[in-house]
């Protein structure tokens, strides 16, 4: 199987509402990325876009709108979509370009613009539930997600304190992030005391909504070689998607994650992850995320994460750095862009380029992890120097 | 050398103008059962990933891929979708063989079209926000412009034009899975209703329901299956520009570019003569003849020509849109470009029925994302 | 490389940059109309929620009676068999006390989403529903409940012809 890099990588800076259109948000990821790599428009051969619903940017056929500002004009360009899971989606979608043998240089570019949406970007996701058995009832994104915490909370018996060091810890790391919306000093005790919005779900424990862009360039080994001297590689990719019916399944382990994962870690040849991942960027849109999939990345036991949390091993000097960009809830949640961005920082970790972020120790391996969806896909990808 | 890639299975859900008894998910179902079976596979267990191609506003639903795997066998197995058209999720599953991860791949299309009470203020919404859908146009103008610069670089005139309807519509008639068969006359055309002028009433596709689902398989598999395997020479996609200011109005870049990545895939250098049949997008009938002329088949200015001369028709010497196309057969959203492959598919198998063509060994299947986009892919299908 | 970067892209927008006119926007109000077909399965279903029932499907192969009830089995992908009645009462599997609308507007009186796993299906079979009739405070995982339907003169073949699940006393 042809041998995949990320060569370059690139991406605004995550606000709550930005000056720039989404094409213009895409592009200024697109180019930094190719400067990054020394290459130009002209070096790519394909172009994969990814951004989550069309209801936030308010454009039907969202990947047509931005196509010119990813940099796709005259070229051969796809959008692929598995909702929230997508900005680790589309490094995959890279991935099987270049892999597949029919294209040499791939730009991926991941745009959300969660502002357009009004009266709040959060009405978008009325339109996710089932139109027949769900929609009528009225209910908004935070339900499920405090459906499943209640779960997995109920199943373990974890308390929300030990869920809230999770935020702390990646908002904390943000701060160090130069495109950070939200990074923070905080406590647990801010975290529980921040307004319910849908129990056991307060507003701190929930990322923002965002506008941002992210974007890397990826290569087959032959023009990697050439163009780089720090390629970082692609070791394994996976991605699973359960069944629509979700509440027939019980909420409290993402087995879709797990599946994505094993698919990762035998493609990497990866038979032990406690030990042969360096540094994990799980999706964490609201901090019990975190936990949860770092159970369904199998990289600790069921309703142990909190307790590694707890311990310290996941802050950036632990011994399994998660987060260390800050994640979503610090970062920011610009959707498909905040995925792309863990992927861009295992890039820049690996590399050694991560600044204040830098993990001790010079990582080997990482991996980037998204969800989405009702509770469904898990997509990951390992990359190793 | 990436393995070769074939067809191995097709299924169809019936192509209606409405589907009022089923729910979408149970369209999606009969074409995969019969697809499944076309190929003898189970998608439980023999299938490595599955793509399903669609857009969240067609469907009235966001994240629309949340909704994908459970008619499909596929659920908690990979599965991804393409917001594109079917040939993109053809090619994508192609290049998912190709990297030797996967053997066999499903690909998905449907149009539930008559579930969209406001289609066009719906399709408006592809417009660009800022610029251009606060005009506040019918979406279709855009073809009307269209038609007239092309029409104008290219000389073929506006019979030519009701030419390719005539054609389609009666080439429909012989075609039991085209909803839209109709015997009309030239004069039927040019008279009808002009809606965005030169564009009339006639010269546009009809929307209809209906759906594919495509099992493609690797060479060192594809022998195993019980599918009649047609397999994928070249495929190629390409977008041109989102711009309505500044993109070429009166030729199809993207056909162009997506067919010049396909012919050097498949190795072919002069299409007309290496290709025996052409299934191509025909959303508004000047398109036809648009595409013909992007894709090489004959030169820029050359395609009403062909048609008045009867090259293009059944028993000419190159049949085009044998299947009635989209204007005969319906259009079909997201699944416009499975419709067109399933007929070359059909084709090149001999199993097109009263529409068969004689002695084809390899055809062209192209598509076209309608507006307003200048997106659009090609995939070149062989018997051996 | 990111250390290297004096200047990130992007533009951050206050509320003010919009309110008093710094920055142009262009509005539009999408009026998209749908109807979905509701197809064989979600078809009966509703109908037999408007005569005040739940109905399910069972599948011969897992032997699954599935809820909400489909015409295909999505672990076996073969046709379901046959419609099953099952009852109006089950079990909290989890719930949320929600104080926001779905646009993000705070509510007086909370609304109490749970996913409620429905007696006489197979285990797990759980449909998203509302609680009421009870305070937020009292609720439990694993609390047994019972469907309160409309009238029937008022129940129109929706998913919101049972007003809500209370709990069982004594359950």
């Amino acid at each position: 199987m042809a041998k995949v890099a990320v060569v370059g990588a690139g991406m605004t800076k995550f606000v709550r509402r930005a000056q720039e259109t989404g094409p213009e948000l895409s592009w200024q990821a697109a180019k930094m990325a190719l400067d990054s790599a020394g290459l130009t428009l002209k070096d790519v051969d394909a172009v994969v876009i990814g951004s989550a619903p069309d209801a936030f940017d308010g454009v039907h056929m969202k990947g047509e709108y931005l196509a010119e500002g990813a940099g796709a004009w005259r070229k051969p360009c796809i959008r692929g979509f598995v909702g929230g899971g997508t900005g680790v989606f589309s490094p995959i979608q890279g991935w099987y370009h270049v892999a597949s043998g029919q294209f040499d240089t791939v730009l991926v570019v991941c745009e959300e613009k969660m502002s357009s949406c009004h009266p709040h970007p959060q009405g978008a996701f009325i339109t996710i539930f089932d139109h027949i058995t769900e929609r009528p009832l009225g209910p908004n994104l935070l339900w499920i997600f405090a459906l499943e915490m209640n779960r997995y909370m109920t199943v373990h018996g974890i308390t929300k304190e030990e869920i809230a060091l999770v935020a702390v810890k990646n908002k904390k790391n943000a701060l160090d992030h130069p495109c950070s919306q939200l990074g923070a000093e905080l406590t647990v005790q801010d975290i529980l005391d921040s307004e319910v919005l849908a129990w056991p779900v307060n507003r701190l424990d929930v990322s923002p909504a965002s506008d941002g862009a992210a974007a890397i360039v990826m290569c087959a080994e032959h023009v990697a070689k050439r163009v780089s001297d720090k390629p970082v590689w692609v070791e394994g990719v996976g991605w699973h998607l359960d069944t629509a019916y979700w509440t027939n399944r019980d909420l409290y382990y993402p087995r879709y994650v797990e599946y994505a994962a094993r698919m990762a870690y035998e493609m990497a040849g990866i038979k032990e992850p406690r030990k042969e991942i360096h540094i994990v960027e799980p999706y964490d849109p609201f901090d019990y995320k975190e936990l949860h999939h770092l159970e369904g990345l199998l990289l600790c036991d069921r309703g142990q994460a909190a307790r590694l949390t707890a311990d310290g091993v996941t802050q950036r000097d632990g011994d399994l750095p998660v987060c260390p960009s800050g994640g979503l809830l610090g970062v920011g949640n610009p959707i498909a862009a905040a995925g792309l961005m863990k992927v861009c920082e295992l890039f820049w970790q690996l590399r050694g380029e991560a600044g204040k972020r830098q993990v001790p120790g010079t990582p080997r391996r990482g991996l980037a992890q998204a969800w989405g969806d009702l509770m469904q896909v898990g997509t990951v990808v390992i990359l190793g120097r | 050398m990436p393995e070769r890639v074939a067809i191995v299975g097709v299924g169809y859900s019936d192509i209606r103008s409405i589907t009022p008894g089923l729910s979408y998910k149970e369209m999606m179902y009969e074409a995969a059962v019969r697809a499944y079976e076309d190929a003898g596979v189970n998608p439980r267990k023999d299938v490595d990933s599955f793509i399903s191609v669609s857009e969240d506003f067609w469907e009235g639903t966001s994240i629309f891929d949340e909704y994908i795997p459970d008619q499909l066998g596929a659920a908690l197995r990979p599965v991804h979708t393409v917001s594109g058209d079917g040939i993109h999720g053809l090619a994508c599953a192609a290049m998912l063989i190709h990297t030797g991860r996967a053997r066999v791949v499903v690909v998905e299309g449907h149009s539930k079209h008559s579930d969209m009470r406001t289609p066009a203020h719906i399709h408006n919404f592809a417009y660009d926000p800022i610029y251009h859908r606060p005009l506040g146009a019918h979406p279709h103008h855009l073809a009307g412009l269209e038609m007239t610069r092309f029409l104008f670089e290219s000389g073929n005139t506006r019979e030519h034009c009701a030419l390719v309807v005539k054609k389609n519509m009666a080439n429909a008639l012989l075609n039991p899975r085209a909803v839209y068969g109709a015997r009309v006359s030239l004069r039927d055309v040019l008279e009808a209703p002009p809606t965005f002028s030169p564009l009339g009433e006639l010269d546009i596709a009809r929307p209809a329901d209906g759906g594919f689902v495509m099992v493609l398989a690797g060479e060192s598999v594809a022998g195993d299956l019980a599918g009649d395997p047609i397999w994928i020479a070249g495929y190629g996609w390409c977008t041109e520009t989102p711009a309505i200011d500044s993109r070429l109005w009166g030729e199809a870049i993207y056909a162009q570019l997506a067919a010049k990545q396909a012919y050097r895939m498949a190795g072919i250098t002069d299409p007309f003569r290496e290709l025996d049949f052409a299934e191509v997008d025909d959303s508004f009938s000047y398109k036809e003849l648009e595409h013909l002329e992007a894709l090489g088949i004959c030169r820029h200015g050359e395609a009403g020509g062909w048609l008045e001369d009867g090259l293009t028709l059944p028993g000419g010497d190159f049949p085009v849109n044998v299947s009635g196309g989209s204007l005969g057969g319906g259009h079909l959203l997201e699944a416009t470009g499975l419709h067109r492959v399933h007929e070359v598919v059909l084709q090149l198998r001999g199993q097109a029925g009263e529409n068969q063509l004689p002695d084809v060994e390899r055809g062209l299947a192209q598509s076209w994302r309608n507006l307003p986009t200048t997106t659009g892919c090609v995939v070149i299908l062989e018997r051996a | 490389m990111t250390v290297k970067i004096k200047e990130w892209p992007g533009t951050a927008l206050s509320s003010r940059d919009i309110e008093e006119g710094r920055v142009l926007t262009v509005r539009h109000k999408l009026r998209a109309e749908y109807e979905w077909d509701a197809g064989v399965a979600i078809g009966r279903y509703l109908r037999e929620l408007k005569n005040g029932r739940l109905i399910a499907r069972r599948c011969g192969g897992c032997e699954r009676t599935l809820l909400p009830p489909r015409m295909f089995c999505e672990e076996c992908f073969t046709p379901t068999s046959e419609w099953v009645y099952v009852g109006a009462t089950g079990t909290v599997n989890t719930f949320s006390i929600c104080y926001v609308r779905w646009d993000v507007v705070r509510l007086k009186e909370p609304l109490l989403p749970a996913v409620i796993t429905v007696d006489g299906a197979s285990p797990g079979m759980g449909i998203l529903h509302l609680l009421g009739e009870v305070r937020p405070d009292d609720i439990r995982v694993g609390m047994r409940v019972q469907a309160v339907w409309k009238s029937p003169d008022e129940r129109e073949g929706a998913i919101t012809d049972i007003k809500y699940w209370k709990p069982i006393q004594g359950g």
